[in-house]
């Protein structure tokens, strides 16, 4: 019973490390990306003058990912600091598709199925919210 | 002022955030949007944009320490994010139906109530009884190192929790922000957590809730590249900061940080919904 406990012990503390791991490797990335993104965008406009007093919504290319991809092609800072947010906004949710493996990994059925369940309202919101557009 | 010194000035407040932000438990990115609407003018739907950005840096920051120093309690966490993504569905969906500026003076009435009671009680004292079945089933017990050693605790009033975490998920869907205090009020004062592992498991939350909605905003054109660049940055400096200080810290201290922090927020939201900016 007693080696049980330090086993299941030891696997909890795997599935830990690996996803705190996944969050530090996305986050560190995405910032990286925003920071040069950051710099070529600062350099080209950065003696001008904010305005962001009216809503006017973010230019065009900057609202999707082909657009954004197309943007950085042509060298523009600010469509790099959107893939930078683009994976920021990513890296929580393939927490969640890992942390499936991880409780999978760890025999423990109970919290795969709990797991999918955030997922499938993840998917279920994101699909509801780009359809509501 | 030109975009350099906007973003400089930024990048100091977005650093302060982070920090207030990861020692707390809440986003972070709520002290974003008065920042940015008081202090510079800038567009409500813009703030809010770069806030949901900012609560998924903070949360998702913050959170890879706390992981790693064993504090969250990931399978609660996990648990309870059903209560929370479901719950953003349904406050999304009822946002049509509802004002939100409405919904901003009764979100600050609750938090302003919250504060009081989270004065009041004193939780530290968590309970060792392993009184909850359901807590046991879904093995939400847990230890967390403080002090050099494993503290072991156990979790209670389950389905109150995961009530309370259902309706901070349609604050967030209906308010387009994390809900970190409400998700920490729930773990702290029903569910008697103790309070490292409730502020540390409400910051790894955040992100799930706040990625969901932040996909909506980013096609609506809410997230502007401009804002987000400094407020990311510094918030991410100050929530790295802040991770290294919650070890060391007096919860004490945190408590009132905390209480300090959401009247602050509470008084926020009622003058904005009074106004209609919300």
């Amino acid at each position: 019973m007693k080696r049980l406990f330090s086993k299941h012990f030891w696997a909890d503390k795997d599935v830990q490390q690996l996803i705190g791991k996944q969050l530090r490797v996305g986050v560190i990335t995405s910032s990286i990306i925003v920071f040069l993104g950051g710099m070529v965008y600062l350099y080209r406009h950065g003696h001008e003058a904010p305005d962001y007093g009216t809503f006017a919504g973010v230019r065009q290319g900057l609202d999707n990912l082909p657009g954004i991809l197309q943007g950085i092609m042509q060298g523009k800072g600010m469509n790099v600091i959107q893939l930078g947010i683009v994976l920021l906004i990513a890296t929580p949710i393939v927490r969640i598709a890992l942390s499936v493996f991880a409780f999978l990994l760890e025999k423990d059925y109970l919290y795969v199925v709990i797991t999918l369940i955030v997922l499938g309202v993840i998917t279920f919101s994101m699909v509801g919210g780009l359809e509501r557009l | 002022m030109t975009i350099l010194l906007f973003t400089l000035i930024l990048l100091a407040g977005a650093f302060l955030a982070g920090l207030l932000g990861s020692l707390t438990g809440l986003g972070g990115g709520v002290v974003i949007i008065p920042l940015l609407t008081l202090g510079f003018h800038v567009d409500i739907r813009y703030a809010i944009g770069t806030a949901l950005i900012a609560s998924i840096a903070t949360s998702s920051g913050s959170a890879s320490a706390y992981v790693k120093e064993g504090i969250t309690n990931i399978r609660l966490g996990m648990f309870l994010e059903i209560a929370t993504t479901t719950g953003a569905v349904v406050g999304a969906l009822i946002a049509v139906f509802i004002p939100t500026n409405v919904v901003a003076v009764i979100f600050g009435c609750v938090l302003i109530f919250s504060a009081l009671m989270s004065f009041r009680k004193k939780p530290e004292a968590v309970s060792d009884e392993d009184v909850s079945k359901l807590a046991r089933d879904l093995k939400l017990n847990g230890t967390y190192p403080s002090g050099g050693e494993m503290v072991s605790y156990k979790v209670r009033h389950v389905p109150g929790g995961y009530f309370m975490m259902t309706f901070a998920g349609v604050m967030s869907g209906l308010l387009g922000i994390g809900s970190g205090a409400l998700k920490v009020l729930a773990m702290d004062n029903i569910m008697r957590i103790p309070f490292k592992v409730s502020t540390t498991t409400s910051n790894f939350m955040i992100g799930v809730t706040a990625a969901a909605s932040a996909v909506v905003y980013l096609q609506r054109g809410y997230v502007s590249p401009g804002l987000c660049m400094p407020v990311v940055l510094g918030v991410l400096l100050g929530a790295f900061g802040g991770s290294r200080l919650l070890v060391k810290v007096n919860t004490k201290w945190l408590r009132i940080v905390f209480g300090v922090v959401i009247t602050f927020l509470a008084l926020q939201m009622i003058y904005n919904g009074i106004n209609g900016k919300l």
